[in-house]
């Protein structure tokens, strides 16, 4: 087995003929580590008759392109296992990969069929003495995690964790064809069909003031109080996972991971502590302000204004306030 | 269809977390385990496909905390069976030993389809199902929604990806699947009936299989973040604090 070449690959995700904004952010940082490492920085592509996406990857210095129908849309099966069989041909020092619903997938299966290690929600990764290290976000953010990596590691990193300007670039990069692996001949899992998100009362990515209620709203009988002042906002109701699982609020008013990005000019986040897969959908609110009862809630570390207090106790006070000004104006 | 749905034990998100002498782990003498969340949506998928479609359903979990009780749980909702892999590992155990342990215990008691929650809160080295998937080169899907079995004998899943777009991916079996939510909030079961439960019916026990060396991250040092310090954190009566906030919309154009 040949020795690591010092190749920092990124892995691509695109979707519909767009790359994910979060691949420029793995570009960015990739750009610095292949430095620190004295390598190359490698993007790699994988989809069918995607070759025009190369020409937004100029921060790579290569694109190394997997061209097959297998691969027109994500599966952790047709990807990943495509991945493991360009490792086992290149050997790369590093693979960065987006901590999201495809990267999540891709990063342990490609893990395991390496036998290589892997860090989950990484929110920082750098190299110091030559050795790569990486920092992990725990339980919701409480905790945080050092870690050093072997060579041939997978990264799956937070949304949000690095600028995305840095890993733009007008330029052109070579791009590599790689053969398809056999292997995609026996892939299993076989997308079916593109299931659109339903459309829903109120596009909430077009909202300017967006009231987000998380699981401090403890039931479905208090969202009420968020429609209020939601109304007197001139806004709508969003949520957090946890409420869009227990059915309260339907699968358009999710903001996240998997849910909606959304940037109004306020965003009012009540009882929401702030999971990483929550952040990645509002961080880039024009205004954040966050009321919750925890003080070290990960909510605050993107928030403009906190509160620490009861979203029970704040609600009513500020519905009344609120009120008082319109009438005022 | 033999279903396997596998429960992992989580700090309790909601408790205090604090770091050993060591540095390097959580401080566990006082810590209270809860199951990971995820889980709860895989056994609820699982017990959905059941009562549907017809399923034997066995959840299996290591030795962690108060398993027990949640493998209790587990049959008081209307799974069939429960199994402990006992004893418990020692010290905490990463995702890939994780894996590997439950990939030794299938390939003795193989499933159909394999359920389990693609993340956890205290995921450091990867998620479960996907390193199981790697492990026992079974198909697999994370991040789904939904899981029905069609005619042709495979199941569809409904994956998600970003922005509220689905795929509808067809897996045969035997797969792996990492649920993030089953279609409904998991069900609740009254306390009497997990303690009748305990009185009528027991768990299994498999014994913890040996495992070699897993390529696992060195830990340096577990810690708390320090507050970024970023927001202007407003502190008063309710009513001190709405009308500040009021004041910031207005100031801020929000509020017209």
């Amino acid at each position: 087995m040949s020795a690591p070449s010092p190749e920092v690959w990124v892995y691509v995700e695109h979707l519909k003929g767009s790359v994910a904004p979060h691949t420029y952010e793995l570009l960015g940082r990739g750009r610095e580590l292949a430095q620190s490492l004295g390598g190359r920085l490698v993007a790699v592509l994988l989809g069918r008759q995607a070759a025009d996406l190369a020409r937004t990857l100029g921060a790579a210095d290569l694109v190394r392109l997997v061209d097959h129908e297998q691969l027109e849309a994500f599966t952790p099966d047709g990807h990943a296992r495509t991945m493991a069989a360009l490792a086992e041909q290149h050997r790369p020092h590093l693979v960065l990969c987006g901590a999201t619903s495809a990267g999540i997938d891709l990063a342990s299966l490609l893990a395991a069929l390496l036998q290589v290690p892997m860090v989950a929600n990484v929110r920082a990764v750098g190299v110091e003495d030559g050795r790569i290290l990486a920092t992990s976000q725990l339980c919701g953010g409480k905790l945080l995690c050092d870690v050093e990596v072997p060579s041939g590691s997978v990264l799956a990193v937070l949304a949000g964790a690095y600028p995305a300007e840095a890993g733009m670039s007008t330029g052109e990069p070579p791009v590599e064809t790689a053969a398809a692996p056999d292997l995609l001949a026996r892939v299993r899992a076989q997308v079916v069909r593109l299931i659109e998100p339903a459309a829903g009362d109120v596009d909430i990515t077009r909202v300017p003031v967006l009231v987000a209620v998380g699981r401090g709203i403890q039931r479905k009988e208090n969202l009420p109080l968020a429609e209020e002042l939601a109304a007197l906002l001139g806004g709508a109701v969003c949520a957090s996972r946890p409420v869009i699982d227990q059915g309260w609020l339907p699968l358009s008013r999710q903001v996240g991971k998997s849910g909606m990005t959304v940037k109004p000019r306020l965003y009012l986040a009540l009882g929401i502590s702030g999971a990483p897969e929550h952040l990645e959908g509002m961080r880039q609110s024009e205004l954040i302000v966050a009321v919750n009862t925890d003080p070290a809630a990960p909510i605050f570390t993107v928030a403009h204004y906190g509160v620490v207090a009861d979203i029970f106790e704040i609600l009513p006070a500020l519905v009344a306030q609120l009120a008082k000004a319109k009438r005022a104006a | 269809m033999k279903i396997a749905v596998l429960l992992t034990m989580v700090p309790d998100p909601v408790e205090e977390l604090e770091i050993d002498p060591s540095g390097t782990a959580l401080d566990t003498q006082w810590l209270r385990y809860v199951l990971s969340e995820s889980d709860d949506h895989a056994l609820e998928q699982a017990l959905l496909l059941k009562e549907r479609h017809g399923a034997q359903v066995t959840a299996l979990a290591l030795d962690y905390g108060d398993v027990d009780q949640t493998l209790f749980t587990a049959l008081a909702k209307g799974a069939d069976e429960a199994v402990k892999i006992a004893p418990a590992p020692e010290g905490s155990v990463t995702r890939h030993e994780a894996a590997a342990i439950f990939a030794a215990i299938l390939r003795r008691r193989p499933a159909d389809l394999v359920l389990t929650g693609v993340q956890a809160i205290n995921d450091l080295d990867g998620h479960l199902a996907g390193l199981l998937a790697g492990l026992l080169d079974l198909p697999y899907v994370g991040v789904t929604r939904s899981v029905e079995p069609a005619p042709d004998g495979t199941v569809l899943v409904q994956k998600e990806y970003p922005g509220g777009v689905a795929a509808e991916i067809s897996v045969p079996l035997p797969a792996v699947i990492g649920v993030i939510s089953a279609p409904q909030p998991p069900r609740y079961v009254p306390v009497a009936r997990i303690r009748e439960v305990m009185r009528t019916r027991s768990i299994g026990t498999e014994a913890l299989p040996a495992i070699g060396a897993q390529p696992v991250p060195a830990i340096r040092r577990l810690y708390k973040p320090t507050a970024a310090g970023g927001a202007t954190m407003l502190a008063g009566t309710p009513e001190e604090v709405a009308r500040e906030l009021v004041a910031v919309l207005v100031d801020r154009g929000v509020l017209r």
